[in-house]
């Protein structure tokens, strides 16, 4: 690839944080966002965590809400990435991030909170978790990493992976008729009143990155405006468990995952023309009387 | 007999919930709390409180309480036939019973009490009604129960009833005062 | 709220809740279980009185873990729950403790194994001595007899839990639990004593390090330094904060061991049994973990020669009552279980079958 004719425009900070690195006569392809630390990850070659993880950095760079930011790491391969943070970080157990981040969200409304999980940890084991912060309307954003399998215990059926999809605890391919079908989130989550926001994204192309980055940058912006839960469910690949080379592994992606997760915007409250998931929660439920009280006040 | 009592209370209340016993409990239990005794108020709790038999066990004393769940009772105020079972033959020899014989009709008739137990009978919740005091057969019966037993002065047993009273009820509290006047007046 | 120095009338689990927000507590998550449900009814009525949380969560695992967050985020929070409840808050727990958040755990026990059944029990004593989760860890555990030790400990709880910086937690039951007794309120907490948290994560404001709440060590020699440094926190509760109550212990041969609801029915027994010339005395632990190690070796030094453990299960306690003893005295066990109270008459036989077979030199 060639390296861009002009630099990219950069938030003064990070001039000032990278300028002293920069040779004369070079231009900056790419910074690392201020949030994030200087350390090596452990994200496997070619995985699609690093890339997520660069965008949820980025949007908090340029929200400028580093200071007021507290993530919730997940138990599963992006478990150490309180390490890889600037902002204050709490590694949670596994399925329990949205627990945790509505305990953090009720005592510091005005901190910005996030949860960042797998599809293990947030489909399967911390499925009440994420149904229950959902459907309360917790302010919170989450970004939900789908890539069909358990990561980082070496590749096991995960809530999310195909009908017929070969894992090492389905070693003959996922049998529908015993194991049941994929857990598909964003349609679930999309149903629940207490949702502001629910959209499907995947990483596999440029383009498809740049759409990611505004999904995920509107879900922390939903949080700031108070919008309600936001959640972005971005299709992954795992090319270390799934056996393929990285380009392979997106080839795969697109024949297989995306069909079955069709992407898009699942729920907008705010394309819908209202203010906030409570304003279209009281619409939906125009004809139920109860439902209605208060709503002058 | 009401100086032999002074010193320590155990009062098992019974009867279907709805009776309001566990409310006659804590007037009875106001009066310790007013004098400055030892107090505990033990319900009986969980599915048992939804359309069976309700009880509470009251103790007053002058010494720290041991087990708040009382075995060998003083005294029982019994408003329904389960609860004359259960309870009756375990109150202790000096020991009053009164029970309302409108629900509990055989009175304690059937069971095998305790020697020199006092047993006084009579259909509170038919008086109370007949009164215009429709669901204070329970302070009525407390009202008894003191006649008997002078657990505490009348003085401290009306500000206990005073105290019961909830602020949002003010225009039961003299129904209430009535009822318990009619207990006494039965005794004396 | 109820006047200070005022004596009023109260159910327990009523006391836990007013105790707490006294202390500082404006953050309780649960859900419902009998029988500490007033517990819960009475913070979801009050706290948001005084602008606090009450939140019904989804299950007593996601109140646990919010009850984490909070406490990482640097509240004082509470969770209560009763024997099935609490079972399922052990993961939370373990993890609190990994990542040295404060927090007050209530359990109102009732009978087990299993769905068991809702009367007073000790029988999850094994369960908060040995702290509840995996791991390597332990927690302070007050264990009330009153309804005024409600109020009393719940309010050291949270001290505790902050000056430590550990999850605590109050072991009661049924019996304390539903009982109303009189019982003087504490005063509102000084919260501008309270420990400050500077490992607190709300946010670095830019102005420092970032903050991690995390008990996940991939390196066995920085888990073993982190474990290290939380055990000698540990000898420091144990040193100081060993809790209990003696009666008629002076000159006692024989030590009724009892705590909590058991101990109000041995109270009664060895009273009873003094009055009939028995040397008998009670110990109460206040405090089950740590357990008062120092208050029974002392009573062997002053000549106790047989202890008694008096409990609502199958014998647990019995086992830090031997471990305590060190073979300096014999040990025997009375106990009912499944929500079944022993009565006074049948503790009182057992202390007296001892004083026999103490005459008879056995």
């Amino acid at each position: 690839m060639a390296a861009p004719k002009t630099p990219v425009t950069l938030p003064d900070y990070q001039v000032e944080r990278i300028g002293s690195q920069i040779a004369e006569g070079e231009t900056i392809k790419s910074a690392r966002p201020h949030v994030l630390t200087d350390v090596v990850t452990n994200f496997c070659p070619g995985c699609t965590h690093g890339i997520v993880n660069r965008l949820v950095a980025e949007v908090i760079d340029e929200l400028g809400i580093e200071g007021k930011t507290v993530g919730i790491a997940p138990v599963g391969c992006s478990v150490m990435m309180y390490d890889f943070f600037n902002c204050d970080m709490i590694e949670a157990a596994h399925g329990r991030a949205p627990a945790v981040a509505t305990g953090v969200k009720r005592v510091h409304p005005e901190n910005v909170v996030f949860a960042y999980q797998g599809d293990g940890d947030l489909a399967s084991i911390g499925t009440a978790e994420t149904v229950h912060a959902a459907t309360r309307g917790e302010k919170i954003t989450v970004i939900f990493i789908n890539n069909a399998i358990y990561g980082m215990t070496g590749g096991q059926m995960a809530p999310t992976s195909l009908p017929n999809q070969v894992t090492q605890t389905s070693p003959y391919g996922r049998d529908v008729s015993k194991v049941g079908y994929p857990v598909r989130i964003s349609e679930l989550l999309a149903t629940l009143d207490g949702v502001a926001y629910v959209e499907r994204v995947t990483c596999d192309s440029r383009a498809h990155i740049i759409q990611a980055k505004k999904a995920i940058k509107k879900a922390f912006q939903n949080q700031i405006d108070g919008v309600g839960y936001s959640l972005v469910e971005v299709v992954a690949t795992c090319p270390t468990n799934w056996g393929m080379t990285p380009q392979n592994a997106f080839q795969w992606l697109r024949e297989n995952m995306l069909p079955y997760y069709p992407l898009g915007v699942y729920k907008d409250v705010v394309a819908d023309g209202f203010a906030n998931a409570a304003e279209a929660a009281l619409e939906r439920a125009k004809d139920c009387p109860i439902a209605q009280q208060g709503k002058e006040a | 007999m009401a100086e032999e009592f002074n010193h320590e209370l155990l009062c098992v209340l019974s009867g279907f919930g709805g009776q309001g016993l566990l409310f006659a409990g804590k007037v009875l239990a106001n009066t310790g709390l007013i004098d400055g005794r030892h107090v505990s108020w033990m319900p009986s709790y969980g599915p048992e409180m939804r359309g069976g038999t309700a009880n509470c066990s009251v103790s007053l004393s002058d010494d720290a309480i041991g087990s708040p769940f009382i075995t060998r009772p003083t005294a029982l105020i019994a408003m329904n036939q389960p609860s004359v079972e259960k309870f009756a033959a375990s109150v202790q020899t000096g020991g009053t019973i009164v029970i309302d014989t409108t629900l509990a009709m055989d009175g304690a008739a059937g069971v095998e009490l305790t020697d020199g137990v006092k047993v006084i009978a009579f259909k509170a919740t038919e008086m109370a009604e007949e009164a215009g005091l429709k669901g204070l057969a329970n302070i009525i019966c407390l009202g008894r129960l003191w006649a008997e037993t002078h657990f505490c002065t009348r003085e401290v047993l009306d500000a206990a009833l005073v105290k019961c009273v909830p602020a949002k009820k003010q225009h039961l509290l003299d129904p209430n005062r009535k009822a318990l006047q009619m207990g006494i007046d039965l005794g004396e | 709220m109820a006047d200070t120095q005022e004596r009023v009338l109260m159910k327990g689990n009523e006391v836990l809740a007013e105790a707490a927000m006294r202390a500082g507590c404006r953050f309780f998550f649960g859900y419902p279980i009998t029988p500490q449900t007033e517990l819960a009814a009475y913070m979801a009525k009050k706290l948001p009185l005084i602008g606090g949380t009450f939140l019904q969560a989804e299950s007593e695992i996601a109140a646990i873990n919010m009850v984490y967050g909070a406490a990482a985020a640097g509240a004082r929070v509470m969770t209560s729950s009763s024997s099935p409840g609490v079972s399922l808050k052990g993961e939370g727990v373990s993890y609190m403790a990994g990542a040295d958040c404060p927090g007050v755990i209530v359990n109102v026990e009732r009978g087990g194994p299993g769905l068991g059944g809702i009367q007073p029990s000790q029988s999850d004593y094994f369960q908060a001595t040995r702290a509840l989760g995996h791991g390597d860890f332990y927690m302070p555990v007050l264990a009330p007899s009153t309804v005024q030790e409600m109020a009393d400990l719940i309010y050291l709880a949270f001290d505790l839990a902050d000056e430590y910086r550990t999850p605590a937690m109050i072991l009661a039951d049924g019996m304390i639990g539903q009982m109303m007794e009189p019982v003087t309120l504490p005063p509102e907490r000084d919260l501008s004593t309270l420990p400050a948290k500077p490992w607190a994560t709300s946010g670095t404001h830019m102005e420092r390090k970032h903050n991690v709440v995390n008990s996940l060590y991939l390196s066995p020699e920085k888990l073993e330094k982190t474990n290290f440094e939380r055990f000698e926190r540990y000898a420091e509760i144990k040193e100081k904060h060993q809790r209990q109550e003696l009666m008629l212990c002076d000159d006692a041969e024989i030590v009724v061991v009892a705590f909590g609801a058991a101990s109000r029915i041995a109270r009664t027994a060895v009273r009873d049994a003094r009055a009939k010339g028995i040397k008998c005395g009670l110990l109460r632990p206040i405090t089950l973990w740590p357990y008062p190690e120092k208050a029974i070796n002392q009573l062997l030094d002053n000549g106790a020669k047989q202890f008694l453990s008096v409990e609502l299960n199958m014998g647990q306690m019995v086992d830090d009552v031997r471990l305590a003893v060190n073979g300096r005295a014999d040990v025997s066990f009375y106990g009912r279980t499944g929500g079944v109270l022993p009565t006074p008459e049948e503790v009182l036989e057992q202390i007296e079958k001892i004083a026999q077979n103490m005459e008879r030199g056995e």
